[in-house]
């Protein structure tokens, strides 16, 4: 029934919430799915435990978390994007065909983040001048631009990067702590205060409930989705300069199958894929699950497939559990 | 002739035709009705898919498992046929649309009874459909040396002039024409995407609508899971892969709207016939075939541009200008 999707989409954000129900929100269950799986890894291999291998599992969900951290502020005003793969794919190429004319390191970071960055506006115009679906235009933009990269690249690939440019994706800043995963902190506060601690962060919230409240507030809401495509192909920038790094190559094929671990994460991590309510908190703690549940499976030689059946699970289950419990309360008169 | 070209189907046969015509001016080869034929019996797969998919888009869903749907019925029905060599590949099909309709079946329990969102259900799915079929397999391929001979003769044989597969997708068209417009059913889908609310004060079930659909689209990429492992000779757990996004793509250039209620079966077969030429005719204009995935992202892209333009005139535009 259509009351079903209305009542999914709950009313955001609270100003003043009662203690309780932080101790039962959608946070404190991912806390417990994390912990649970960071249990049942260390028992399930005796190398799971070790600082090396804690480090280890952080390489497999940073740059895909990075761009997740802008997707949810992108979902939460009811916009998608599902063309951040394609961008990775598509700044990563360009950053191979700089380094062909002798582009020194800094040269290609800046090469890397400005393709990310104009992909995002390319596909914020489409969206805001045009008033297009972004679901759709971002379909398009996907073949397009991952498109583009094999027009580049064929079936050849770009080797040879600097030994300098490798710091981004395997260097460490102290004995265990990666570069990774210090910008993924680093960023993840930036967008937690961003979207929960400014003015900007709240019309995002208002955009995502209702659009046409919001621009009859005063909110310039094309103005506001268009920053938010920017930024998000801005984290694909970033995420495709830390893979291209990580990788030492590029090539056209490069992140592909992405964008669908992205939105897996920033659903999971409790955003409304309809719009309106989410939190950064939440994107991070799913980020941290998807990385335990691929990094366990791993170390028990699960192959990649087959973990990908566990992600698709656990996306419906975390979705579902929640929708069949209010059913069931609802079903008991008190 | 004024309000004939008013209907989005005229715009893009003549956008078809005028593609054609231009390759045929230095290729004349190009635009034989042979050639032709073979481009439509070549995207006839396509075809079937995007009409399952253009039901499900049609009650504002979306069906993002069907390519994974299509891999696991093609390896379930590539699997028993090695098994069983003599089980008739009647059976056989008929096992494919069983299979295909449960999966999507469940899709569409989901989206009924519990109301999650369809794009996060069929995107769960579609990595679970995939690793399930990687079970089923046990990672294995199942090769032409060990599919029998009926199984692979069968879409190839020609019917009055025609090969079969192109028969199945003139079948599939067919019934589709007559579900879309001529059934309650039909009615319903374009109801319940125009306008839920109403459809439910018009007494339509709407999440039931929605759950048919998903029943729909997923019996015919059960379908084409014979079609697809028959037609290529291999079964593997990569079968299709990322071959949703071509779907959906046939359906947005045949007009069907992503917000759901618009869209016709004629639309979304010259949809897909629009990718069977780019297709076909880039190798014949020696483009390399790595152009393609950039031209069809453009072409989709152009596609929706065109439509929004179609759809402006009876929007809500007040709100638009109190927006900008």
């Amino acid at each position: 029934m259509t009351t079903a999707t209305l009542t999914s989409r709950r009313i955001p954000d609270r100003l003043d919430r009662p203690l309780t129900s932080a101790i039962f929100s959608w946070e404190m269950l991912l806390v417990v799915v994390a912990i649970a799986i960071f249990v049942a890894n260390s028992l399930a291999s005796p190398y799971f435990l070790n600082a090396w291998s804690l480090s280890d599992l952080t390489f497999n969900f940073v740059e895909k978390g990075l761009i997740a951290l802008a997707m949810a502020l992108l979902i939460i005003a009811g916009e998608i994007d599902l063309s951040v793969a394609a961008i990775i794919a598509l700044a990563s190429t360009i950053m191979g065909l700089a380094l062909q004319y002798g582009v020194g390191t800094p040269g290609l970071v800046l090469v890397g983040l400005s393709v990310g960055l104009a992909c995002g506006a390319f596909n914020g115009l489409l969206v805001t001048r045009l008033a297009l679906p972004s679901i759709v235009v971002t379909i398009g933009t996907m073949s397009l631009f991952r498109g583009i990269a094999y027009i580049v690249l064929g079936d050849q690939a770009y080797r040879g990067y600097p030994p300098s440019f490798a710091f981004f994706g395997q260097g460490y800043v102290w004995w265990v702590i990666s570069f990774e995963i210090v910008l993924f902190c680093a960023m993840a506060v930036v967008f937690w205060f961003l979207l929960h601690r400014t003015s900007f962060g709240r019309t995002v919230f208002v955009i995502g409930n209702n659009p046409v409240a919001a621009a009859f507030s005063g909110v310039r809401v094309e103005r506001v989705k268009f920053i938010l495509f920017c930024l998000t192909g801005l984290m694909a920038g970033v995420a495709s300069v830390l893979l291209t790094s990580r990788l030492g190559s590029t090539r056209p094929s490069i992140a592909q199958g992405y964008e669908l671990e992205v939105i897996t994460m920033v659903v999971l991590g409790g955003v409304s894929i309809l719009g309106g309510s989410g939190s950064i908190i939440g994107v991070v703690l799913a980020a941290i699950i998807m990385g335990l549940v691929t990094f366990g499976l791993g170390l028990l030689n699960v192959p990649g497939i087959v973990m990908s059946i566990f992600i698709g699970l656990l996306l419906i289950t975390v979705i579902a559990l929640p929708i069949l419990w209010r059913r069931l309360r609802e079903g008991t008169p008190a | 002739m004024g309000s004939l070209f008013k209907h989005r189907e005229i715009w893009l046969a003549a956008a078809i035709a005028l593609m054609v015509a231009l390759v045929a001016v230095r290729f004349p080869a190009f635009a034989t009705p042979a050639r032709l034929l073979s481009v439509f019996n070549d995207y006839s797969i396509l075809i079937v898919l995007a009409l399952g998919q253009m039901v499900v888009i049609l009650t504002r869903s979306i069906d993002l498992s069907m390519a994974s749907n299509l891999a696991f019925t093609g390896m379930a029905v590539a699997m028993t046929n090695a098994a069983f060599p003599e089980v008739p590949v009647a059976a056989l099909i008929v096992m494919a649309l069983a299979i295909g309709a449960t999966l999507g079946a469940f899709n569409g329990i989901l989206v009924w009874k519990l109301g999650i969102p369809p794009i996060v259900v069929t995107l769960g799915t579609l990595t679970v459909f995939r690793g399930a079929t990687f079970v089923l397999s046990g990672g294995a391929w199942v090769n032409a040396d060990r599919m029998s001979a009926s199984f692979i003769a069968l879409q190839r044989g020609t019917l009055l002039g025609l090969p079969v597969l192109s028969w199945f997708a003139i079948a599939t068209i067919a019934i589709f024409y007559l579900l879309m417009t001529r059934t309650s059913l039909g009615r319903s889908v374009y109801a319940a995407g125009v306008n839920p609310t109403a459809s439910v004060y018009a007494g339509i079930d709407v999440g039931r609508t929605k759950f048919v659909a998903f029943v729909i689209s997923g019996t015919v990429a059960g379908l084409c899971g014979y079609l697809w492992v028959s037609r290529f000779v291999i079964a593997s757990t990569e079968v299709a892969n990322g071959y949703e996004l071509s779907i959906i793509a046939a359906c947005v250039i045949g007009g069907v709207s992503i917000a759901g209620g618009v869209g016709t079966v004629a639309g979304v077969v010259l949809g897909a016939l629009f990718l069977g030429i780019i297709g076909s005719a880039l190798p014949v204009i020696n483009v390399s075939p790595f152009w393609q995935l950039a031209i069809s992202g453009a072409a989709i892209i152009l596609a929706v541009v065109l439509n929004a333009r179609g759809e402006k005139r009876q929007g809500r535009i007040i709100l638009r200008k109190a927006a900008a």
